[in-house]
């Protein structure tokens, strides 16, 4: 059953439902609404991508579910529902959710430089979450970590177990990191700009592998990206995301094909394309992301918006609704309109 | 104008014929030293013979992977870096052997944009006082008058409102300082400036709004001449006139976007190519995808003959000896790769 990845195709029965997600930071100048009420959904075996520019609280969202937030962000609201139970109910140090951490629902960062324990060899970062999920014993867990690191393509994986993270190169560790993302054969990766900090030919290198490692383990995937040529590659749904609400979402063709939101619209127009004509002009959208601080509740994209009129700045921020395609919601009074293929 | 039967040329953009820049086997090599008497134990080949023309009014585009050199050769050419070896000709003039003093008034006229808009600016001047900084080093205003009139049409230039001269760098957001960084470049008014990653650290929607001030400059001003160096293949693509790809110190390939797009040869060009993403769901699952192997050898110690051979997919025997030079393959297209056959012109 492994040809269910193809665009468009919806995937089998829904695992993770989010509800409402809140997350704010109280700092010292105000109050940041990081996630303000994000509601998505992934089903068994799919692939979605959550998209936004820095700052709109993609990779927040995702922290927030995982409930790995530092200090002062804090969860506020909403419900994460994930094989029955609400994730939320449990505490983040609970032994609940220390067991779907890595065991069912792993996350790969997008710094491996950063995310890796200097100070550990690559082999104990790899056996200490399947002694801890799997129950395996020392002996066990080496030699699957081996495998593992076979799996994710690294040369002379015995010998590596032993080495350092600052030993390997930034592709390698990369590459480490997806095996300890899929060491447990978890049911759900989150994998949060995993190949942003490589070069064009690694991250190629390095998405064909993540994706066949998680279809292997039967897994579905959260793809977080500013990257629209990667979702639009590998994608079935995607959420877009603008200052920390989704203004629009739908089947991945419905969003390239048939952008409603101004915002989706927008970003569509201002990236460079291979695939362009000379003479081809981009159209950027004007100014810059707004500050989160203190965000008033109508549309936070109104002063960048090309379609604004009076109603947005009296009335507040509207509802998803629905366009035309399956699934396909917009966040806005004045969508574009309906174009064809 | 006369008619040119090239049709993949684009009006506005080709330039003069005039060659305002002539690289020549360009070297930089850098010391790896050890111990307490810095003894030279190897070199990192950062570029390992790098040669190129670049005509007034040009874009000149340079990508690769990070560690390929491109950085290195921006810097080389406007002196950041001494090169080890080869020639560096700037409107007929030798720059990378000229003493410090006959350079000096030559910086004026060659200037860079860095990728860093945070590291790049100094955070205890003003913006008006960076901007105007090449000005009053250079001496090229006479009045204090004069030097006001050239910052205010600077400002506007870059699209910053005047009343922004007097704050400093971190209260910019990273496009705002991105704009006075290109505004500091423009100061000397040069004649060639190097663009090393201008965009690659803002947001999406930020980048357009950079690429085309870069654009517009160029059209306003039909002598300035750009060295882009990224690697963001699509970027490059977007704005320059003829694009290079390096690999471990050298150019592979080297040609037109269109031709680059519709007929890369190089194999390495190839894969570069089918590995950017296009944000288009259809013409994604029709683009076959060539993946390499391994990763980028070391610059301390590159493969012997065609620095790629360690993970080309068509490698030959002679591939491990001999290094491929840059050979004519048609029009404007030049590719160093012993597989093939020189043709065209």
């Amino acid at each position: 059953m492994s040809d269910q990845t193809t665009c468009g195709v919806p995937a089998g029965e829904e695992m993770l439902r989010v509800k409402d997600l809140e997350t704010q930071f109280r700092v010292d100048e105000g109050v940041v609404r990081a996630v303000n009420g994000v509601s998505y959904s992934l089903r068994e075996r799919e692939i979605i991508g959550i998209v936004g520019e820095s700052g709109c609280g993609k990779s927040v969202s995702q922290l927030s579910i995982m409930q790995l937030l530092q200090r002062p962000g804090k969860i506020v609201g909403g419900e994460v529902w994930f094989e029955g139970q609400n994730l939320l109910e449990y505490g983040p140090k609970s032994a609940e959710m220390r067991a779907i951490r890595g065991g069912k629902i792993s996350m790969i960062f997008q710094e491996p430089m950063t995310s890796l324990n200097p100070v550990l060899t690559i082999g104990r970062q790899l056996t200490e979450s399947l002694e801890l999920h799997l129950g395996m014993n020392k002996k066990e867990a080496r030699a699957r970590a081996t495998q593992l690191l076979d799996l994710v393509g690294i040369p002379s994986p015995a010998s590596r177990l032993d080495d350092y993270p600052h030993q390997f190169s930034g592709g390698m560790r990369q590459r480490v990191m997806i095996a300890i993302g899929v060491a447990c054969q978890p049911k759900m990766v989150i994998a949060d700009e995993p190949t942003t900090a490589l070069d064009c030919t690694t991250q190629a290198q390095l998405l064909e592998l993540m994706l066949s490692t998680i279809d292997a383990c039967k897994g579905s995937l959260v793809l977080v990206t500013h990257n629209l040529g990667v979702v639009a590659r590998y994608s079935q749904r995607i959420y877009i995301m603008y200052a920390g609400k989704i203004v629009e979402q739908g089947l991945c063709r419905d969003i390239f094909y048939r952008p409603r939101h101004p915002y989706t619209v927008g970003l569509l127009k201002s990236v460079p394309r291979l695939d362009e004509v000379r003479g081809h002009r981009l159209v950027p959208i004007v100014g810059t992301p707004p500050n989160l601080i203190d965000l008033p509740p109508t549309c936070a994209f109104y002063p960048r918006c090309s379609e604004r009129t009076e109603r947005c700045l009296t009335e507040p921020w509207p509802d998803l609704t629905a366009a035309d395609g399956e699934g396909h919601l917009v966040r806005c009074y004045n969508p574009a309109e309906r174009t064809g293929e | 104008m006369t008619s040119l039967p090239n049709v993949a040329q684009a009006p506005a953009a080709t330039g003069s014929d005039e060659t305002i820049l002539e690289v020549q086997d360009l070297k930089m090599y850098f010391p790896i030293t050890r111990g307490l008497l810095k003894r030279r134990v190897g070199d990192i080949k950062a570029v390992d013979g790098v040669s190129f023309k670049l005509r007034k009014g040009e874009t000149l585009g340079l990508v690769g992977e990070s560690g390929c050199g491109k950085t290195t050769v921006g810097r080389c050419l406007c002196r950041l870096y001494k090169p080890t070896a080869g020639q560096i000709w700037f409107n007929g003039k030798e720059i990378s052997s000229l003493p410090e003093k006959e350079f000096r008034p030559l910086r004026s006229d060659i200037s860079i944009i860095f990728q860093d808009p945070y590291g790049s600016l100094d955070p205890r001047q003003t913006a008006g006082s960076i901007v105007g900084e090449p000005l009053r080093i250079h001496k090229l205003v006479k009045s204090k008058a004069e030097y006001n009139e050239r910052l205010e049409s600077l400002f506007a230039k870059v699209g910053l409102a005047s009343n922004l001269m007097p704050r400093y760098p971190h209260e910019f957001s990273g496009g705002q300082r991105q704009r006075i960084g290109i505004a500091r470049a423009l100061a000397g008014d040069p004649s060639l400036i190097i663009c090393d990653e201008p965009v690659s650290a803002l947001d999406v929607s930020i980048q357009a709004q950079i690429i085309n001030l870069l654009m517009d400059l160029r059209e306003g001003q039909s002598e300035l001449t750009y060295i882009f160096i990224a690697h963001d293949l699509s970027v490059v693509k977007h704005i320059s006139d003829r694009i290079a790809v390096m690999y471990l110190g050298r150019i592979l390939e080297i040609t037109t976007p269109e031709e680059l797009y519709a007929n890369p040869i190089h194999p390495y060009t190839r894969a570069l190519l089918s590995a950017v993403c296009v944000p288009d769901p259809d013409i994604e699952a029709s683009r076959a995808r060539i993946v390499l192997e391994g990763e980028v050898p070391s610059p301390v110690n590159p493969p012997a003959g065609c620095s790629f051979h360690t993970r080309c997919p068509d490698a030959m025997p002679a591939c491990r000896t001999t290094v491929p030079t840059l050979k004519q393959v048609g029009n404007d297209h030049e590719v160093a790769c012993l597989a093939v056959t020189p043709g065209g012109g």
